[in-house]
């Protein structure tokens, strides 16, 4: 994208006023989607974003500008920016010199989306259009959605570092309205890969179809969901956005040094119940959270949060674990190049268990059975967390029966850690996700498997 | 400035084709951030960002395309592209660009020179005011979360084949902090912010007093137990909800059957005591502008008038498929064509202020934060379910703090259940103003 002698000149810009860290990061986005509704192919949007945001690190301060301009001059002037934001003390000239870092995903991208005509992408709206509303008569509306990127990215550091990536993203998402002597309810699937548009040789847009016109044909039979605390299974798959709220956030280590998470200090403490580990492992291939390296040019890897219920250790990225003088755990990530980067979790799950699913369910008494979750938020400082049930039943008498209405969940992350108290052997990872920190969005993943919480606050309407 | 931005847009409509529409909207933005922590800048951030949005309609199918860059290269590029998806969309006999219709756009001054002017020293002090005045507030604050200084300045033009030209510009600023309260193993937090359009306007001490007080009054919180309670909204949380309600209100909602008041115009679909109005062309509303997103004047709109719905809103595609036409509704960035929202919604406040409302209350809650309402509310069937936090009411006064629950009931219940409409009416750096509102009989989820 930049040549190195041009990357080498413009750090050496940045510290001219005594900075101690520069960094650029450069990225060229091109983004594609379709968009089907209420049977229409309303339109397809191309998209292009390219530019560079430049930092410049001072003692606890950091500068920072961005820049639509990659030539030289371009980058040079918002490396000057960036510098006088940060406003450092003394002058001098720092020699630059980096090193090329070679760093692959460990899996090749087998059809770029760009290479695929968008006639192929419109008729796969068309086909799932058809397919959910062909479910039943009470679909009275659908919309369809297709989406993919490609990002390539450049990072280059004073402390020489030079790596780069390129990252395919691809999605499709159905959602549909039911409509009933109820009212209307609505469902929804997608999925979202970090491949191209082999994901159609490899999932079924018909049975996602199938399922999310199914999804809200069944909440138009539901009842309220109960309001009180009882036990809570979670689906395999489809839950993985507790751990996300419960414990991921809190494990952040830029929030856990402000004395902002419930879980600082904690290193070392058995912090959930004995056979829960969770990782954080932005190495997983294909998946939505997959990364080669991270926004700030360090190698994604697997890190284990908790082990055997043991808090083993955060995420960090480049400027917390500087200071901490540790090595960044690849966790330092960005919405674009307009951003500056912050910790962020990549894929996150939990480990299986031994316990058949079945055999979870058949000995919950009387609880809710929680088959897919929708999004969630979490105060890290009080580890209050909510998670929405976009797919959830009664448990009576160890069997599921009646269908619930939506609501939210809410529980206190480590509370609810100590209170798992059965766990699948069914490990699946779930749909894709966007996780929103600081105004910032990153594609994350997760995953879990069957799992049970002793005791949650359901949020319904009913006694 | 304008002017400059006026001409890029007339430069890619002039390539238009016979027989094609061609609109261009082309956006600039200079923007600061200033994050402080302990007394120290921990980043600055500034930032001009600029972008083109071209949309292409020929022969009843819309294109669309978009790029973060004013370069005349790209921007024929894009235009390339918005024309080839064209081919793609299906033909809509309703699919068009806004014509001009007449309205004059409202004479409101948005932009402050004041800002351009103000040092980022100056900025920064802002700020660490604010850290200060949060850190001394109370012996008991632990510390802050974040505090921060956020500004911008946006312009942007709209030029159309169909005879629109508008352009505009703003500017925006307000410091927002979160506080951290401490007593032995409990910490709780707390939001202050103030919004202004130039830094004059802004109160740091006033955000930080309010932060203090929302994280100290929860310290010792209790999970309260589940029962039906009349619940009384700050006006932080009404505006959360009202940005909710105006989704139901969306004529392009309306059209594709995902409003839940579709077939109720003209009937009584809330408490009499409420009057919701979308009103950008009031200049103390955050997001207030002059223009919409197709470049359409911007009006005041009653979509609710003392609990008869009376309204919903449209942009030009969206109003010509309901056969009428657009309310100046049209929402959008450069990198989307325009989707249909309110955007400054407000209820007329009511005469009472948050005390007296408070000292008729016998059993309630306070509620002063929601989490969790992107998952937990489902503006198409109304079913709502959020997490809370706030203070116990008792016998007409505040009582205990309570976390760790839920409030639900659903859209259509809660507007009916309206008892009490607040004299506090707030604007807040979002779409939506706020003001105290008094709900019956929500449900309380706990222990």
């Amino acid at each position: 994208m930049i040549d190195a002698s041009v990357l080498e000149r413009v750090l050496g810009s940045a510290l001219r006023t005594g900075g101690e860290f520069a960094e650029v990061f450069a990225e060229d986005r091109r983004s594609s989607s379709a968009l089907l509704d209420d049977g229409r192919v309303e339109e397809l949007t191309s998209g292009r974003d390219r530019g560079a945001g430049i930092r410049v690190v001072v003692g606890d301060t950091t500068g920072f500008a961005h820049t639509a301009d990659l030539s030289e001059a371009g980058l040079i002037a918002a490396a000057e920016a960036a510098a006088a934001a940060a406003r450092g003390g003394g002058g001098g000239v720092r020699t630059i010199a980096l090193a090329r870092q070679q760093r692959s995903r460990g899996y090749e991208i087998e059809i770029a989306p760009v290479e695929v005509p968008k006639a192929r992408k419109v008729e796969l709206l068309t086909r799932a259009d058809e397919i959910a509303r062909s479910t039943d008569a009470a679909i009275s509306q659908v919309s369809v959605n297709y989406g993919d990127s490609l990002r390539r990215i450049l990072v280059a550091n004073s402390d020489g570092l030079l790596a780069e990536d390129e990252t395919v993203r691809t999605f499709f998402a159905v959602s549909c309205v039911a409509t009933g002597d109820t009212g209307m309810q609505t469902g929804r699937e997608s999925i979202g890969h970090t491949i191209g548009f082999e994901l159609f040789d490899r999932y079924d847009i018909d049975e996602l179809a199938r399922r999310a016109a199914g999804r809200a044909i069944t909440k138009l039979a539901a009842r309220p969901a109960p309001s009180g605390q009882m036990p809570v299974v979670i689906g395999s798959g489809g839950g993985g956005v507790l751990f996300h709220e419960a414990c991921g956030h809190g494990l952040e280590a830029d929030l856990v040094s402000k004395g902002a998470s419930v879980f600082g200090g904690r290193v070392g403490q058995q912090v959930a119940s004995r056979g829960v580990t969770v990782v954080d492992d932005g190495t997983m291939s294909r998946e939505w959270g997959n990364i080669a390296i991270d926004d700030e040019g360090n190698p994604a890897q697997r890190n284990v949060l908790i082990e055997d219920g043991i808090l083993t250790d955060y995420m960090w990225d480049q400027l917390r674990a500087r200071k901490e003088g540790r090595a960044s755990s690849g966790n330092g990530r960005r919405q674009s190049y307009q951003h500056l980067p912050m910790v962020r979790m990549t894929n996150t799950y939990l480990l299986a268990g031994t316990e058949e699913p079945e055999a979870i369910i058949a000995s919950t008494e009387k609880g809710v059975y929680v088959k897919h979750l929708g999004g969630g938020q979490v105060n890290t400082a009080t580890g209050d967390f909510v998670f929405g049930m976009t797919e959830a039943y009664l448990i009576e008498n160890g069997e599921v029966t009646e269908p619930l209405r939506e609501g939210n969940l809410i529980g206190n992350g480590p509370e609810v850690l100590q209170r798992i108290d059965a766990l699948g052997n069914d490990f699946a990872m779930g749909p894709p996700g966007t996780c929103g920190k600081d105004g910032q969005g990153v594609p994350v993943g997760d995953g879990v498997p069957t799992l049970r919480v002793s005791s949650l606050t359901i949020g319904g309407t009913a006694a | 400035m304008s002017e400059e931005l006026l001409a890029v847009a007339d430069r890619v409509v002039a390539m238009a084709r016979p027989g094609e529409q061609v609109e261009a909207v082309v956006v600039r933005g200079t923007d600061t951030e200033i994050k402080v922590y302990g007394g120290e800048v921990e980043s600055l951030s500034s930032a001009q960002a600029q972008g083109v949005g071209i949309r292409v309609v020929i022969d009843g199918r819309q294109g669309f395309a978009y790029a973060g860059s004013l370069d005349a290269s790209v921007i024929a590029e894009t235009l390339a592209d918005a024309r080839d998806n064209a081919g793609f969309a299906t033909f809509d006999e309703f699919a068009g660009l806004a014509e001009p219709d007449g309205v004059t756009p409202p004479q409101i001054d948005l932009y402050r020179s004041a800002l351009e002017t103000f040092s980022p020293e100056a900025k920064v002090a802002l700020a660490m005011e604010m850290e200060r005045a949060v850190l001394a507030a109370d012996r008991r604050i632990a510390g802050i979360e974040s505090a921060e200084y956020m500004d911008s300045i946006s312009e942007s033009a709209v030029v159309t084949t169909t005879g629109i030209r508008s352009a505009g510009r703003e500017s925006n600023c307000y410091v927002a902090t979160y506080a951290m309260a401490s007593d032995g193993d409990d910490t709780q937090t707390g939001f202050g912010f103030s919004v202004g359009r130039e830094p004059s306007q802004l109160d740091p001490e006033r955000a930080a007093a309010e932060a203090a007080e929302r994280a100290t009054r929860m310290l010792g919180a209790v999970q309260p137990s589940s029962g039906r309670l009349t619940v009384v909204l700050d006006p932080w949380v009404t505006a959360q909800f009202l940005g909710l309600i105006g989704y139901t209100l969306n004529g392009d909602a309306v059209l594709k059957g995902r409003s839940l008041f579709a077939d109720r115009m003209g009937e009584l679909v809330a408490s009499p005591l409420l009057t919701l109005v979308d009103d950008p062309t009031d200049t103390r509303a955050f997001t207030a502008t002059d223009a919409d997103g197709e470049g359409l004047a911007a009006r005041r709109n009653v979509l609710i008038e003392n609990g008869v719905l009376t309204r919903f809103v449209h942009n030009a595609q969206s109003a010509r498929r309901a056969g009428t036409t657009s309310t100046g509704n049209a929402v959008r960035g450069f990198k989307s064509t325009p989707d249909v929202g309110c955007l400054a919604v407000s209820l007329l406040p009511g005469t009472s202020d948050p005390a007296a409302l408070l000292a008729g209350i016998s059993d309630g809650v306070l509620v002063q934060e929601v989490s969790g309402l992107h998952s937990g509310v489902n503006p198409v069937s109304g079913d709502f379910s959020t997490g809370a936090e706030g203070i116990r009411i008792r016998n007409g006064e505040l009582a205990e703090p309570v976390r760790e629950f839920t409030i639900a009931s659903t859209l259509q219940k809660m507007l009916r259940d309206v008892r009490a409409v607040g004299s506090d009416l707030q604007f807040l750096p979002m779409s939506a103003a706020g003001v105290t509102l008094v709900v019956d009989d929500l449900t309380i989820s706990g222990s």
